[in-house]
């Protein structure tokens, strides 16, 4: 049980490639910490550092007080569950969860003790004789998980520990994980590329892009609030609408409508961005509207999404089910301006 | 070579180079002409039977078909009378001195020293290679003694080994080495009885490292990375991935390269044929097989050692087939 700082962290593995950039984050004791981003951005190698699994080219990472930069991995007291799950072929699903345990040299009957305690959690009770390869691929998660829960670890790693799971059993495991984290008490730090299980999981969301950690925050402030125009598009599906604008006297005009801005901005030209649900056939007097020409129409039941176009921008709206349209319509929605975000052009920055 | 002694019979060189590849079309042709005609059923069954029947004919007209004619020949004297065990008597007299005992003696050192050895330095070397910039340049070095015939590597050895009266300048390098450095009287290391097989021995396992390093290096680098990474987080030190990770998961390799090492072993004889001839209680059953049959004159006797190696070769080869299955299968 920890907190883990990263202090001004970079890793470089030539001097021309660099993965990670001044990467600054504070996690704190027994938080569930979600680091997530588009493949390739770096998030691995941010994990790996911490586990002391790639070297620190600058910076610090600090467990607790302790800075880790040259402590050798084994002596982190650190648990890492890793996306290939990595078991140990040759032991049985009991030996692969003893064995860290046999590394702290802890007597045979509290390893027995703590092992049987972990298989009770994870319902693995009737496979602890088998090996790795006579088990489900949810099974051999969840023998990895347990090998990572028996040794009350400081901080908990996980690395896209779900991807290679059917949609049905992700999502049960979801679940589990945040009971397992409520139960454990401890640190967890989880890397995913997806958002949906970032959103659903993490007490805060670390953003990567590109090696460039681009806001951190609860999943709602990272929702309504996102801090640049990546972040934007990153999080929500589908994504949220971008309309290329221009300011005039408080207003933001797009090709196909006007949108009043709720405070005055600096710039005379932006982005404008609303997500689909801003968007809704109940029409307010006061309120903005855009008429769109439906091109799409998906019903999913509890949803309606309409793809179409407003002047010469491509919209998405998420509306309620009951509205009758059908594709080649021209229909006629509201705008709820609380919804609404702007971004700068060049920096793509937030601006409201 | 002299070319033109080819040329004195040219009808020969005719039939070698047209009629075999011609035999060998016509039969595959054939065959497959003939199965084709076979009902749709039959087909499947027939056709490997066509293409194994020429291995299996050369198998048995060499192979087979010769270690029958030993097993009659190790039952019958030199005239071609059945003398029943006889043959294997006299190779069994006088433990420990008489027969071939002294031959027995040498195989069963070659079979624990240069197995235990070269499956040890083998590890070893891949171990640390592993770890090493240039890694294949160093492991081609090691690799070069298996591309020197056995017998040119008997000469290097044999010179290695060379012994100078104390007196004389020693031309042996480990002579030179025991004079110059140590300040010790030369030895002779091929005569000497206490240590004339080992020095032999150690000429094999130089020429026989690298290929056991080869092969478990291949089985090292197939370990994944991220066992021995879930290993370190797990708290283990180097030492320990190796016995509790890396170790077990190369053993069915190290099994196969081990029983491969012990019929080595079993039929070691160009080495100690050019170093030593099995002179000083150097001895192998190999040499003592061709001994006794080109220079002794004695075809029985040869075929019944010939034959006490098969049968200590056939348990050996099972099981490495076996195993070797297995670590297929685990792919
Ligand atoms: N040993 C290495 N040498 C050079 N570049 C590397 C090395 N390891 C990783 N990289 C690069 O670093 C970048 C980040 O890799 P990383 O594995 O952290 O990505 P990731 O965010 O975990 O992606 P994914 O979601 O696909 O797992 C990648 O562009 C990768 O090519
Ligand atoms: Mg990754």
């Amino acid at each position: 049980m920890s907190s883990v700082t990263y202090d001004h962290v970079v890793k470089r593995y030539t001097s021309d490639l660099t993965v990670v950039k001044d990467f600054n984050v504070e996690i704190a004791d027994k938080e569930f910490m979600v680091l997530v981003g588009p493949s390739g951005c770096g998030k691995s190698t941010a994990l790996r550092m911490l586990a002391g699994l790639e070297t620190i080219t600058e910076g610090q990472i600090r467990i607790g007080d302790r800075v880790v930069n040259h402590v050798a991995a084994k002596d982190r007291d650190i648990a890492m569950v890793f996306q290939s799950y990595a078991l140990y072929p040759h032991m049985s699903v009991f030996d692969n969860m003893a064995f860290p345990l046999q590394m702290k040299k802890m007597s045979r009957s509290e390893i027995d003790k703590r092992v049987k305690q972990a298989s009770g959690i994870l319902g693995l009770d009737n496979f602890l004789k088998r090996k790795p390869k006579a088990l489900s691929g949810g099974q051999r998660q969840r023998v990895a998980l347990g090998r990572a829960i028996v040794r009350n670890p400081k901080v908990f790693l996980l690395d896209e520990p779900l991807s290679n799971l059917d949609a049905k059993l992700r999502g049960q495991t979801r679940v589990e994980l945040q009971k397992l984290h409520r139960d454990l008490e401890t640190t967890f730090i989880y890397v995913t590329h997806d958002q949906v299980e970032a959103m659903t999981m993490g007490d805060r969301i670390a953003i990567m892009n590109a090696g460039i950690l681009q806001q951190v925050g609860a999943p709602g402030e990272i929702y309504d609030h996102p801090a640049n125009l990546f972040v934007a598009g990153f999080i929500g599906t589908p994504t949220m609408n971008f309309v290329p604008v221009t300011m005039e006297n408080g207003n933001a005009k797009a090709s196909g409508f006007d949108v009043k801005l709720p405070k005055p901005v600096g710039a005379d030209k932006g982005i404008l961005g609303f997500r689909p649900e801003a968007l809704t056939d109940r029409i307010q007097d006061d309120g903005s509207t855009l008429e769109i020409k439906v091109e799409v129409v998906e019903r999913l039941g509890s949803d309606q999404f309409l793809y179409g176009t407003a002047g010469e921008d491509t919209i998405t709206a998420r509306v309620d089910p009951r509205m009758k349209v059908a594709p080649g319509d021209r229909a006629r929605l509201g705008l709820d301006l609380r919804g609404i975000h702007l971004f700068d052009s060049q920096t793509e920055k937030a601006l409201l | 070579m002299d070319l033109s002694l080819l040329l004195t019979d040219v009808p020969t060189l005719v039939v070698v180079i047209v009629g075999v590849p011609a035999v060998l079309g016509a039969y595959i042709l054939g065959g497959e002409f003939l199965v084709r005609r076979l009902p749709d059923r039959a087909r499947g069954s027939v056709r490997p039977w066509i293409w194994v029947a020429p291995a299996l004919f050369f198998v048995t007209a060499f192979l087979v078909a010769p270690a029958i004619g030993t097993v009659f020949t190790s039952f019958q004297s030199h005239g071609g009378d059945w003398i029943g065990l006889t043959n294997y008597q006299r190779q069994l007299v006088d433990f420990p001195n008489g027969g071939a005992w002294i031959a027995i003696r040498n195989n069963l050192y070659w079979l624990v020293l240069y197995t235990l050895f070269v499956l040890f330095f083998g590890l070893l070397l891949a171990v640390l290679f592993d770890r090493v910039p240039y890694e294949s340049v160093v492991k081609s070095l090691i690799f070069m003694p298996m591309a020197i015939s056995a017998v040119a590597l008997g000469v290097i050895w044999k010179f290695m080994f060379w012994y100078q009266p104390a007196d004389a300048p020693q031309t042996g390098t480990l002579n030179a080495i025991v004079v110059n450095v140590f300040h010790q009287a030369p030895k002779t290391w091929l005569t000497d009885p206490n240590v004339n097989n080992f020095a032999l021995i150690a000429a094999a396992i130089w020429g026989i490292t690298g290929f056991s390093m080869v092969i478990l290096s291949a089985a090292l680098k197939g370990i994944p990375a991220d066992l021995l990474e879930a290993a370190r987080v797990d708290g283990a030190g180097e030492i320990t991935i190796f016995r509790r990770v890396i170790f077990p998961l190369m053993m069915p390799t190290v099994v196969v390269v081990g029983t491969t090492l012990v019929i080595f072993a079993l039929k070691a004889f160009d080495i100690v044929y050019v170093m030593t001839a099995g002179n000083f209680g150097t001895d192998v059953l190999a040499n003592r097989m061709y001994k006794l049959l080109y220079q002794a004159d004695n075809p029985g006797g040869a075929s019944a050692v010939a034959i006490i190696l098969l049968l200590a070769v056939i348990p050996v080869l099972i099981f490495n087939l076996r195993q070797f299955r297995a670590v297929e299968a685990r792919r």
